[in-house]
Order: structure tokens, then C-alpha cells, then sequence
């Protein structure tokens, strides 16, 4: 009952975390900013508009958002909630996870190169040349979790996470945490990888390989990528609220707090820095990848 | 007669004084002159009996001269091009306008509107260089932009994100203002000039203003050359200003872009507090200003620059203390020395490249004959930090030159009906706009009407520097690289 609570929360809450995120950067702007739920109400609207299709597209556009939405959904039953179980959870489900991702970025980038378009195509270009980086950043800081916590699963390795590992583990700890922080904000196409509120196509990543999409596709796409936001920045956030408690409520109050929190966190971090140029975006992954390589190490010299 | 005639700036001449040169003698005395370090202020063909008469007015900026030379042509002319690229456009702009043909021009193509072939053939269809092989990529970007923003045709030649070459083409802004200037002035002359390049209004109107008054022997009273000056500072202050935020914004640095966001606002109010419009339109008039300032409203734009001009001084600063945003200007779009004097660049664009030059301070009129500009002294690396840094050198030396003025406000008229034009007599004026130099040269006819009407903005010159400084650049900072010249379509496309 509580996995499914949990997973309808997740469903429902994480298109707010943009909407904290613009607020936040509004207000460091000067500016009043969109409303809260702004997201909501544009995914209203654009569920009751017929897409339109250019001729020269086939299924595989189509199929883009679809599948890319369906593979979000799968790696959010996987994702733990609050260190708690989920309610796909099973040994080796971190694999599974990182590769649902990965098909839902195949998906898009298929689906962005079917139109045709020159900037459609430079945009999963770039998808998939930062993907390089990030996904084995990504696998090595979970695998330095799995051997910290002796785990393979998600929920597991979380629920293993405890004040005590901290104390004993702080730098590993400390060094997994950063690298998906990195991995975070590179994969949800936030600055200073990517500008989501950027006009120029040119300078696009994510945002260029959805300007064919209309009506429901849009949708499954902005809430697709609301719901990625989630899965990635839940890790971050199980991994720093070490701390479980008895009640299930509070558990959770203090998870989703969190969420709101590294939502913040974003948009104070979009307010005072600039992007990278594209050339100097594998550096940065890359030192996300050095992290998540020195947490090995001194993980296996434990 | 086998030489250029010398002429002074703001000094009219009567026509038959310009002596068409012997075709041999022009190319070659044009030649030695643009050697000699002449550089292309105008270049144009003007229809007479039986032919065409181009007209070369070139500048010599260290020498506060100007010289004219001209020839009669009748169906071609000889290219000099491929010697002296700062004249290509000029030379496309004569062979489309006059229905001529530019002997040995490397890639003569149309400029805006092509009236050659009878039928008018849609901008922007036309020859394109095109790179072949198995890894390039071209990309076509617009006339239909993502943003609210004038239309215009880029094509990039790439290898990945590598850019090899940026072509492009304008004209669809082609409204026909110099043809429709032709017996004027009139009525709606003076509207026409105040929209050539919207964000330009008190640089054009100025210099068309100017042209005329000395086209009639008319002196101005200084209070109004004080008070243009005022508008044309506080015209460049707002453009500035709203340049840093622009490239702040594309670089996704909030703090600034939000900032002189609401600044450039505030800068273009001040204007519209003069004279009613936030653009400085039916401010400036033939024989003065329309508008006065008086003790109580200088007090006013005084407190309000002082306190806008603290706020741009922490914006701008931001930028330059950021070492992301720095990061991303340092070394991005970078424009030689030499290639900006070949080409033939003008304004704050120029200047960030090394050339020193600035209207204000070679052929100074008014205003700046009391204050003496020199041109500022920027980081001269040519990249997009210098022609931003520049725009802040210039933010600051307008905000001391409006300061000056509004003190010494002479006291007077700001008006005089300015008379007849004289017939038969030509004028160059130049103006330092914002984005560089302003040309309109003016010819008269025998009952003083306008014969022939020249208006060069200076994105005619610049626009080509920005297709060169992408040369060999990521495609990804072709819209940092835009904002950073932030050319006028308008203004090019007439």
C-alpha cells in the first residue's frame, strides 16, 4: 500500500520541482516569476491538443515520446523513496535503471533525427556525445555504493546508508554524492550544461529535440522530464538523509522536503553561474567521473 | 582634374566640382588612395544622362579628412574587390541598385532586392558557398527566428560543430527608403529617417538633420548641438546597457541579464522623459531640437542617470568578476586587427579589434568639438569579452559626457527655421551612432530637391565581420558571437 502511495506522490509532486526551480531563479532576478503549478496547467492544455506531423516523419517519431515516457515510468518504480523500498525492487536493479534511461534518451534521439531537421540533429549529436561521459560517472558512483553497502539494489543500498556509514565513510560518501550531483544536472539539461530557458536553437541540447513534438507528445516529454528529475535527484537525496526514523511519515515529509530543497538548490545554483561552452562540458563530466573513480578506490581500500 | 577632391566634413560643394575622372585614372587613383589608408565611407552610384556615376567617398580618419573621386560609367564597372574586400558590398549594392555589372567581383550576388533580372526575385535566393564531404553539415537558420527578432538568412558551413564558413543574406527589412527619399524632403522624410534602424533613431535622424542644415547655410544655436548630444549619448547608453544584459542572458547568467533588462528600461525612459518618446523620435528637427530641457527636468535626469548608471556599474561588473561568464567571452568570435581593416569594420566592433576609430573624435561636429572623445582604449583581443568590455568603456564615457553637457547647457534658442537648400550641392555627414559610423550623403538638384539620397548604416560594414568571426568557431556561440556585434537588420536592408 505505502510502495504505491509512495509511487503516486512521485507521479504527482514532480513536476513542482520546476516549478520551485523557476521560482527560485525569478526571485533571484528580481522578478515575480510563473506560477508554482505552471507546469500542471500546461500539461492540461497540451493533452487536449492534436499533434501535428510533418510528412516526412515516420513512427519512430511518434514512438519517441511514448516509449521515452514508458522507460521514465519503469525506472521510477525502481528508484527508492525516502531509503525506503520500492516496489520494483530486486538485486541488480541499479543495471536495469541506468539502462531505462539510456533507452529513454535512444528513444528521443531516434525519434529527434527521424525529422530530418539540421538542428534536431545537432541536438542528439550533443545528447549522446555528453551521455558518453555522464553514463559511466554514473554507473561507477552507484558501484562504489554497491560495494560500500555490500548491496545491488537500489532500495537496498539506500536503505543501508546510515549515519553510522557516514561517519565511517564520509569521503566515499562525500565524492559519490557530488559526481551525481554533476550527473544530475547534465542529464536533466540544466545549467551550466544546458539552458532550458534558452530561445536559440543553436546553443540547444535537450530543448532542440523536441521542437517537432506538438500537443500530447510534448506532454509525455515535459513530464517525462520532470519525472527524470525526480529519479535522478531522489539518489541525491536518499544519499544525504542517511537518517530513517520509525514513522513512515516523517520519513517521507523530511524525503520530499529534500527534493524541494535540492530543487532550490538548483535554481540558486542556474542564478550565479553561467554555462559552460560545449567544448568545456566533458570536463566537467569528466571530473563527475574522477569523483566517482576516487570513491571506488578508497571504497575498495576500506 | 586627375586626383580625389578633398572635402571637408559638413561642407557642401556644388556638384560639377566633383569632376568624373577619366575611367583609367579612378581605379587607379581609388586604388593607391584605400592604400594609402583610405577607408570606404560611401560608395554609390548616382543615375545621370546616359549612364552612372559612382561616387567613392573614402575617409582618413588619423588625418580628419575626406576625400570624393567619381567616374561615368555606362554598363560595367571594374571591380576592386578582390583587392580591397572592405568595398564588396559597396560594389554589390551599385551593381544591383544601377543595374550594372561589377567586372571581377569574386561573389557577386544580390545585397537586398534584385532589380537586375526585371522581375523581382525573392532575398535570400541566391548562390550559397557550399562545403562537399562525408562529415559536413550545413546549416540554414532562419529568416523565421525562435525569438522576437528581425528577419535574416544565416547558412553554416560545419564539420560537427566546427563552422568552416558563415554566409549570410539579407534584404527581407527591404523597404525602398532611399528611392522614396528621392524630391524630397517632405513631410514623411524626416519619419523615414527616425526608422531606418529603429534603436538608431537619434543617429540617423541627426545626421540626415545635419545634412540639411548644411545643404541650407543654416547654423544651429548651441543649446540644440548640446541637446542632440544629450540624445545621442543617452541612446548609446541604452543600447549598451541592453547589449551586456543580452549577452549575459545568452551566456544563461541571470544576475546581469535581469538587470539591465530593467535598466535599458529605465535608460529610454530618461529619453522619453525629453522628449515624450522612448526612442528619441521628433527630437531631433532641421534647424534644432523640438524639445527642450529645462533647470527643474535636468535635475530630474540627473538623479535618475546617476542612480541607473550605479546599477549598470554593478551589473557590468558581474560580468567581468564571473569567471564562468568570462570564460565564455575570452577567446569566442575572434576578429583580427587586420581583418578589421581590411573589411572595413566601424563602431565599438572595430575598436575592440585594435582600430581606433571614432567619428566623434576624427570628424567631430557640435557638441564634440568642445569635448574631445578619443577613442577608448579597450583590451584590443577582438573576441566577444573585448566588444562587450567595450560597450562598458562606452556605457562610462557617455555618462560623463551627458553629465558635462546637462552642466553646460548654453542658454538660447533651440531652434532656427532653417532656409532653402541650395541646388546642385552635395554633403557628406557622419555621425558616430551607437553601432559605429553613420554616412548620408545628400545631392540636391537643380531646384534644391534631393537628387539622390545615400544612407549608410553601419551594419553595412559590420555584418560581414560577424560571418568572419565564426570562422573556425563552434556553430553553439553563433548567437553569443550575434549578440556581441548586434547588427541591424533594418538599418542594412533600407
Amino acid at each position: 500500500m505505502k510502495v504505491v502511495a509512495q509511487y503516486l506522490m512521485v507521479l504527482t509532486l514532480s513536476p513542482l520541482l520546476l516549478g520551485v526551480i523557476n521560482r527560485v531563479k525569478a526571485f533571484f532576478g528580481g522578478r515575480k516569476g510563473i506560477p508554482l503549478f505552471q507546469l500542471y496547467r500546461d500539461l492540461f492544455k497540451l493533452l487536449h491538443k492534436t499533434p501535428v506531423y510533418s510528412r516526412s516523419t515516420t513512427w519512430l517519431f511518434r514512438a519517441g515520446p511514448i516509449v521515452g515516457l514508458g522507460a521514465v515510468l519503469c525506472a521510477l518504480a525502481i528508484v527508492p523513496f525516502s531509503g525506503r523500498h520500492s516496489f520494483l525492487a530486486f538485486d541488480g536493479d541499479l543495471i536495469l535503471m541506468v539502462y531505462l534511461l539510456g533507452l529513454a534518451r535512444f528513444a528521443t534521439v531516434l525519434a529527434a533525427l527521424d525529422t530530418g531537421s539540421s538542428f534536431e540533429d545537432m541536438g542528439a549529436s550533443r545528447e549522446v556525445q555528453f551521455a558518453v561521459f555522464a553514463e559511466p560517472a554514473f554507473f561507477l558512483a552507484l558501484a562504489a555504493l554497491a560495494r560500500g553497502t555490500g548491496q545491488l539494489s537500489l532500495s537496498a543500498m539506500f536503505a543501508g546508508l546510515t549515519p553510522a556509514v557516514w561517519q565511517s565513510a564520509a569521503s566515499v560518501l562525500a565524492l559519490v554524492t557530488a559526481a551525481l550531483f554533476i550527473v544530475f544536472l547534465a542529464e536533466n539539461s540544466r545549467v551550466p550544461v544546458d539552458d532550458p530557458n534558452t530561445h536559440l536553437e543553436l546553443t540547444m541540447i535537450h530543448e532542440v529535440m523536441a521542437l517537432d513534438h506538438s500537443g500530447p507528445d510534448l506532454a509525455f516529454i515535459l513530464y517525462g522530464a520532470a519525472l527524470k528529475l525526480w529519479a535522478l535527484g531522489a539518489l541525491i537525496s536518499c544519499a544525504v538523509l542517511p537518517r530513517h526514523s520509525a514513522s513512515w511519515f516523517v520519513d517521507s515529509g523530511r524525503f520530499i522536503l529534500m527534493m524541494f530543497v535540492l530543487a532550490a538548490a538548483v535554481g540558486v545554483l542556474e542564478s550565479i553561474i553561467a554555462r559552460l561552452r560545449f567544448l568545456k562540458v566533458p570536463y566537467l563530466l569528466f571530473t563527475a567521473f574522477s569523483f566517482s573513480v576516487l570513491a571506488l578506490m578508497f571504497q575498495a581500500a576500506r | 582634374m586627375n586626383g580625389p577632391k578633398l572635402l571637408n566634413h559638413l561642407e557642401s560643394y556644388g556638384f560639377e566640382t566633383l569632376a568624373a575622372l577619366d575611367p583609367g585614372v579612378f581605379y587607379r587613383v581609388a586604388s593607391e588612395r584605400i592604400r594609402a589608408g583610405g577607408r570606404a565611407v560611401a560608395y554609390f552610384g548616382l543615375p545621370e544622362e546616359g549612364g552612372t556615376c559612382l561616387v567613392l567617398i573614402l575617409g582618413f580618419d588619423s588625418e580628419r579628412r575626406l576625400e570624393a573621386m567619381s567616374v561615368s560609367v555606362t554598363d560595367s564597372f571594374h571591380s576592386l574587390t578582390s583587392e580591397f574586400p572592405q568595398l564588396h558590398l559597396f560594389e554589390r549594392e551599385i551593381s544591383e541598385q544601377n543595374c550594372l555589372e561589377a567586372k571581377g567581383h569574386p561573389w557577386l550576388k544580390p545585397v537586398r532586392y534584385p532589380l537586375k533580372s526585371g522581375s523581382p526575385v525573392a532575398p535570400g535566393t541566391t548562390d550559397f558557398f557550399q562545403v562537399h564531404g562525408s562529415e559536413t553539415h550545413e546549416v540554414a537558420v532562419g529568416p523565421v527566428h525562435a525569438g522576437i527578432i528581425e528577419p535574416g538568412h544565416f547558412r553554416f558551413q560545419c564539420h560537427g560543430e566546427l563552422v568552416f564558413h558563415l554566409e549570410i543574406a539579407l534584404g527581407y527589412q527591404h523597404r525602398g527608403i532611399e528611392r522614396r527619399l528621392i524630391g524630397g524632403p517632405d513631410k514623411l522624410t524626416r519619419h523615414y529617417m527616425e526608422t531606418l534602424a529603429g534603436d538608431t533613431t537619434i543617429g540617423h535622424a541627426t545626421a540626415y538633420c545635419r545634412a540639411v542644415e548644411t545643404l541650407s547655410d543654416s547654423k544651429i544655436p548651441p543649446r540644440a548641438e548640446i541637446l542632440r548630444a544629450i540624445m545621442l549619448e543617452l541612446e548609446r547608453l541604452a543600447n549598451h546597457t541592453g547589449d551586456l544584459g543580452a549577452l549575459a542572458g545568452d551566456v544563461a547568467y541571470l544576475p546581469t541579464a535581469s538587470f539591465c533588462g530593467r535598466l535599458r528600461g529605465d535608460l529610454l525612459n530618461m529619453t522619453a522623459l525629453i522628449c515624450g518618446n522612448r526612442f528619441g523620435r521628433s527630437m531631433i528637427v532641421p534647424g534644432g531640437t523640438a524639445f527642450d530641457i529645462d533647470p527643474a527636468l535636468a535635475k530630474e535626469l540627473k538623479l535618475r542617470l546617476d542612480a541607473a548608471f550605479k546599477d549598470v556599474k554593478n551589473a557590468a561588473g558581474l560580468l567581468w568578476s564571473t569567471s564562468s561568464v568570462m570564460e565564455r567571452f575570452e577567446g569566442t568570435g575572434l576578429v583580427s586587427k587586420e581583418t578589421a581593416i581590411a573589411l572595413g569594420l566601424v563602431g565599438p566592433a572595430a575598436r575592440a579589434s585594435g582600430v581606433r576609430l571614432d567619428t566623434r573624435h576624427s570628424f567631430p561636429v557640435g557638441a564634440y568639438k568642445l569635448k574631445a572623445v578619443l577613442p577608448a582604449d579597450a583590451p584590443e583581443s577582438g573576441d566577444v569579452y573585448a566588444r562587450a568590455y567595450m560597450r562598458w568603456l562606452e556605457i562610462k564615457r557617455s555618462y560623463e559626457l551627458i553629465n558635462d553637457f546637462l552642466y553646460s547647457l548654453p542658454g538660447g534658442p533651440i531652434f532656427i527655421e532653417p532656409g532653402a537648400m541650395r541646388a546642385e550641392r552635395f554633403v557628406v555627414s557622419l555621425n558616430e551612432g551607437w553601432r559605429g559610423e553613420i554616412c548620408h550623403v545628400a545631392v540636391t538638384d537643380a531646384e534644391g530637391r534631393f537628387r539622390y539620397y545615400k544612407v549608410k548604416d553601419p551594419s553595412f560594414n559590420n555584418w560581414q565581420g560577424l560571418a568572419m568571426a565564426l570562422r573556425g568557431g563552434q556553430i553553439s556561440d553563433f548567437p553569443l558571437c550575434n549578440k556581441s556585434f548586434n547588427l541591424s537588420y533594418c538599418g542594412h536592408d533600407l
